[in-house]
């Protein structure tokens, strides 16, 4: 009985903060509104037992993705009044779109209830094991079968890395950093000169 | 009781309303790439919703690349929209017609 209510609590949260997201007025509000989405879906999955990929959601999206969404919308002096100018003239057009899509994949659902299609036959792939723990369960095989995706997935975050940190860079001309090879290709006979100057007279510079 | 089919109905709902989103908000980027991530929470649920179903921990393990190339996707859009904005002063979708394509 816990778990009927507990899931549509987070079922109603989830897509009520979701609506708010694309409604609200303020883009601070709507990232506000996402990270709450997250944490319901993070309680959603849960129940469902993987309690692991909800963790990493709080933690990547409300600790990473939702703070870096957050810096960029108040960093940037953006008029968001401007911005939402065509919200009431794409609505009709946008409703239209969602409600066909709501409807086909309401449809595809219920026909898959009606008895799914066999595409292979049973037992032609064989089921990751889940073991005691989900944890351990995803370590054996996110670090055995799926070594070299996971791997990739590494390099794609590397990737993603150094290209937001490449387009982001800029050259600033207004400051003087120290240019360490310069120091270091300037020798001594090039910077000092030996004089003897004469008593009362200035040296030439 | 709770099933597969409540949760693939969640999915449902949530997909389209980034769906919506990205619709209603066809000027404003941050917006749109929050719809964008809201899609790709759909995707995640569905994944281990049915990882849950059939017992079977690929779902989840899916689910995590979809977290990383997410969480990549926000990363490299939010630079090009901050570097969008230093040279033009203003994020509106509609003005990004410079390559004239």
């Amino acid at each position: 009985m816990i778990q009927v209510l507990a899931f549509y609590l987070f079922a109603t949260l989830a897509i009520l903060s979701a609506v708010l997201v694309i409604m609200s007025r303020n883009p601070v509000h709507s990232v506000l509104w996402l990270i709450l989405a997250f944490f319901n879906a993070a309680g959603l999955m849960v129940l469902a037992g993987a309690e692991f990929i909800a963790m990493l959601l709080v933690i990547v999206y409300v600790g990473a993705v939702a703070v870096l969404f957050l810096f960029v919308v108040m960093m940037l002096d953006i008029d968001f009044a401007e911005l939402r100018a065509g919200f009431v003239r794409n609505f009709p057009l946008g409703m239209l779109i969602a409600l066909v899509l709501l409807a086909e994949l309401v449809f595809g659902i219920g026909a898959w209830r009606a008895g799914s299609i066999d595409l292979a036959p049973a037992g032609a792939t064989e089921a990751a094991p889940m073991a005691a723990s989900n944890i351990a369960a995803i370590g054996q095989v996110l670090y055995g079968k799926y070594l070299f995706l996971f791997e990739s997935a590494g390099i794609i975050l590397l990737v993603a890395m150094v290209g937001a940190i490449v387009l982001t860079h800029r050259d600033r001309k207004d400051t003087r950093p120290q240019n360490i090879s310069k120091q270091n290709r300037r020798r001594p006979q090039d910077a000092t000169v030996n004089m003897r100057p004469e008593i009362g007279e200035g040296v030439q510079l | 009781m709770i099933g597969l089919e409540h949760y693939i109905v969640v999915g449902t709902v949530l997909f389209v309303l980034g769906v919506l989103g990205i619709f209603l908000n066809r000027k404003n980027v941050i917006v749109i790439l929050m719809a964008i991530e809201l899609i790709l929470l759909a995707v995640n649920i569905n994944l281990v919703a049915f990882s849950s179903f059939l017992h079977d921990l690929t779902g989840q393990i899916f689910a995590m690349f979809v977290l990383t190339v997410a969480a990549g996707e926000a990363a490299i859009g939010l630079a090009i929209l901050v570097i969008y904005f230093r040279g033009r002063g203003t994020i509106a979708v509609d003005s990004v017609d410079r390559l004239k394509g």
